[in-house]
């Protein structure tokens, strides 16, 4: 009975790595974006959305060029951390991460954005009348109510990210323990029709997001339970 | 207004909507905002609490300015020493009962003795045995009574309270109602208080402010206001005058109670009030009849000596409004016009007003 | 109504005619340009139509199993085409080589590669893009040539691999590898190497990147289908295919 590689307990373990990163990242990016949005009456509002929404549209080969493109020498993200003597960042973990948040961007922001505008004005309103200041309503109303969708953001940007692969493929480059993850290990046997190889790991990949997902939908409920 | 009360200008334009507001008010009791939907209660309120960003005037509560354009104060909600009741629960929903009275005492700066003015409140509207509940499991009158002691922990300049009992059935109003009126005769601050309710009018009200169309159509004390042939509820059902009382006796054998104000006095059915208790009498214009000669040989409990006010006619073409001087107190009476013109019912006339007991509520 | 009777017997009418020389054929990515210009020439000369796809090997390989409706296939390599013989979906016989891909090593900067790969022994490059070798022939190649110049091992750490050589080829063009293996034909125009630097990996270090063409089951009785299969291998086609940077064979296998 064939039994998982070296090297797809290697790509296991940095998919794991890549998605909690990816997920904690998102979570602390999307949530003062996604309050910005449910509450500004700019006119950046609609522009700035629609920007987020971008990566739900773009194929993820596209979207991975462009920030191939970006992360290059003569990109500007590139032009950036070489400045800042990081070096590039494309084919390496950090890219790889940067890829994945903005490719789940879109799955971060829209759930949490969505229970920020469901709740109202009206708890901020109490809490107000109540001497919270707007950051003390934020963190201690907006944050405990809008629960729920943060727990639907993070479940989805940590599914998101362990089925990435398009994006992954095009800024990784594929370097074992650094860029080569479940799912391009995957399609890599696949590929090459070592399809032994491929079942155990797709096998393990569905079952571990499974659980996952299992857990995160209990929380969910638990949640749900005390807001009615 | 003395330095005490409450001083408002407010003006706010809307492309719908104009609201331009000019009162002063003392500085305790309750002042009902009164009017129909639309007339700008809630938003008046709104205003004093700077929930309106758009708003021009002033607000001065004491010695505190709240609001002043022209100098350029605007001090933000969380800096209002205010307390606000809104008009659904809007308790929060992820904390229990404890955590939620205790929001507001956390975060102001006098919360050295805090602790008491939340305890006192909490006995005030009864609530102490809630206090472990998680929210979802209060049913929509401890809500508000959650929401009201909630409020009145932050040891507030101002008590603000939207429509509180619009959101609940009958029998829930009935409950809380009490509790509003422990209120009113216990508390030291002014509370601002939107209904379009008359019957909360009757009940709560020391002062009315009457709105329509965002401007005040009548204000004073609730007596006055309320008997007024040119008020807001002459045309309504609910038309009927204020009588302040003093109980004065019980009668257990027939469950009735008098009820004496300067110059004349009133029997009612026994509501439990001690001797010497306050009450507030509400007596229905649609109870009220007239006659020329002391009455005799009736069952209408109370004749009383009066004089006749003035007299509305044309309400619907068949009625009259006729409003009465007894004492110190003001009693409207709906007639026919057919009646008012064979009694030959003029102003100044010395009639007998009969009002029959079961009609008065306290 | 009179317009829409005269497009239906327009369109009728194309598709009678279509119908008569029309022949279906799958191609690989790698050879869209020059055989853009092989079905233009084939039209001229014979009055047939080739109608083109273009796209992966090993999609093609598995939409041609589950009845996709190609009469041809230019593949990418040897094993593909002999897989579809064996099992029956390609006429036996019918396979020949149509293009040897040549390896190049190449970077956008000018000066940076010299004629004799002696960069890949050095250290003035931090990235060396390769087609994954499990996968692509072009990226098989580059390692044997590794291999060959006994520099794998040094080089191994710098490697980063795209899915297929349309990737690596993207990852030098974008600057994010400095240099990489790709295909002559993706850096030639018009006949020479338009820009950077670049050295033409000697046929020796690395066994032949053979492209080789089938007949597909679909297309046994087509006239037109039979037509191509023969147009590929006059001079005519094999010199615009050397135009593009491949070798031809001599003999048609």
């Amino acid at each position: 009975m064939p039994s998982l590689t070296e090297d797809s307990l290697q790509a296991i373990e940095l998919t794991i790595e890549l998605a909690s990163l990816t997920t904690l990242l998102l979570l602390l990016i999307a949530t003062p974006l996604a309050w910005w949005l449910s509450q500004t009456t700019s006119r950046w509002r609609a522009p700035v959305g629609a920007l987020v929404t971008l990566p739900l549209v773009l194929p993820p080969s596209v979207l991975g060029f462009y920030l191939l493109v970006a992360m290059g020498p003569h990109g500007p993200l590139g032009q950036l951390t070489q400045a800042l003597g990081w070096g590039l960042l494309s084919f390496t973990f950090t890219g790889l991460l940067i890829g994945s948040i903005v490719y789940s961007l879109p799955f971060a922001v829209q759930p949490i954005q969505h229970a920020f505008e469901a709740m109202g004005r009206r708890p901020l309103e109490v809490a107000a009348t109540l001497r919270a200041s707007p950051l003390d309503a934020f963190f201690s109303v907006a944050i405990p109510l809008a629960r729920p969708g943060l727990l639907t953001a993070a479940i989805l940007s940590f599914a998101h990210t362990v089925g990435e692969f398009g994006v992954v493929l095009m800024i990784g480059g594929n370097i074992p323990g650094q860029t080569r993850v479940v799912s391009t290990q995957i399609y890599g046997h696949v590929e090459a029709m070592e399809f032994a190889q491929a079942h155990w790991l797709a096998a393990g990949m569905l079952v571990f997001s499974f659980v996952v997902l299992l857990v995160l939908a209990l929380m969910k409920r638990r949640v749900g339970r005390v807001m009615p | 207004m003395s330095e005490a009360g409450l001083r408002l200008r407010l003006a706010l334009s809307r492309p719908d909507f104009e609201l331009d507001v000019d009162l002063g008010l003392p500085a305790v009791g309750i002042s009902v905002l009164f009017g129909p939907s639309g007339s700008g209660k809630t938003t008046v309120l709104r205003c004093v609490a700077g929930l309106e960003s758009t708003v021009r005037g002033s607000v001065r509560v004491g010695n505190e300015v709240w609001l002043d354009s022209a100098t350029g104060i605007r001090l933000p909600v969380w800096r209002r020493n205010l307390g606000y009741v809104f008009q659904e629960a809007s308790l929060f929903e992820h904390l229990d009962v404890r955590r939620n009275v205790e929001y507001g005492l956390r975060r102001t700066t006098t919360s050295r003795d805090g602790g008491d003015a939340l305890q006192a409140a909490i006995e005030l509207l009864g609530i102490g045995h809630l206090m472990a509940r998680p929210v979802a499991q209060l049913s929509g009158g401890e809500r508000q009574r959650v929401a009201i002691v909630r409020a009145l922990a932050t040891r507030p300049r101002l008590l603000l309270l939207d429509e509180p009992m619009a959101g609940l059935d009958y029998a829930r109003r009935q409950d809380i109602m009490p509790w509003l009126e422990r209120m009113r005769d216990e508390l030291s601050i002014p509370m601002l208080y939107v209904t379009h309710s008359v019957d909360e009018v009757a009940r709560l009200a020391d002062q009315v402010v009457a709105l329509d169309a965002g401007k005040v159509s009548a204000a004073g004390p609730a007596g006055e206001v309320l008997a007024s042939l040119e008020g807001p509820v002459v045309g309504s059902d609910d038309a009927g005058s204020l009588v302040h009382a003093q109980i004065a006796e019980r009668d257990h054998a027939w469950h009735l109670a008098r009820a004496e104000f300067e110059g004349g006095h009133l029997w009612v059915v026994d509501a439990g009030h001690a001797v010497g208790k306050v009450v507030r009498l509400r007596v229905l214009a649609r109870d009220v009849s007239i006659q020329l000669h002391e009455p005799a040989g009736t069952s209408v409990q109370n004749q009383l000596p009066a004089v006749i006010e003035s007299i509305a006619e044309g309400l619907d073409g068949a009625q009259s409004l006729v409003r009465l001087r007894c004492g110190s107190a003001l009693l409207l009476a709906r007639l026919t016009r057919r009646s008012v013109s064979a009694l030959e019912l003029t102003s100044g006339k010395a009639v007998w007003a009969q009002v029959k007991a079961v009609a008065v509520t306290s | 109504m009179r317009r829409l009777t005269a497009t239906v017997l327009t369109l009728l009418a194309g598709i009678a005619q279509v119908h008569a020389a029309e022949v279906t054929v799958a191609v690989a990515a790698n050879f869209t340009a020059p055989m853009q210009k092989i079905a233009q020439a084939f039209e001229q000369d014979t009055g047939h139509e080739a109608v083109l796809s273009f796209g992966s090997t090993g999609a093609f390989y598995s939409q041609i199993r589950n009845g996709a409706p190609f009469q041809m296939f230019l593949a990418a390599d040897t094993q593909t085409p002999q897989r579809l013989e064996t099992e029956g979906l390609a006429v036996a016989g019918s396979r020949f080589t149509y293009a040897i891909g040549r390896l190049v090593l190449w970077s956008k900067q000018p000066g940076l590669v010299d004629a004799r790969g002696e960069v890949l022994r050095g250290g003035s490059f931090q990235r060396l893009a390769v087609a994954n070798p499990k996968l692509a022939p072009y990226g098989a190649a580059a390692i044997e040539t590794l291999t060959a110049m006994d520099v794998l091992q040094s080089v191994q750490p710098k490697i980063v691999q795209g899915e297929n050589i349309a990737q690596a080829h993207q990852f030098v063009a974008t600057e994010n590898a400095e240099l990489g293996f790709v295909a002559l034909s993706q850096v030639m125009t018009d006949g020479k190497i338009a820009q950077g630097s670049a050295w033409v990996v000697p046929d020796d270090l690395h066994s032949p990147i053979r492209q080789e063409a089938v007949l597909l089951t679909n297309g046994k009785d087509y006239a037109a289908a039979r037509a191509l299969l023969e147009y590929l291998k006059s001079e005519k086609a094999r010199a615009l295919i050397r135009a593009y940077g491949y070798t031809v064979t001599t003999a048609g296998r």
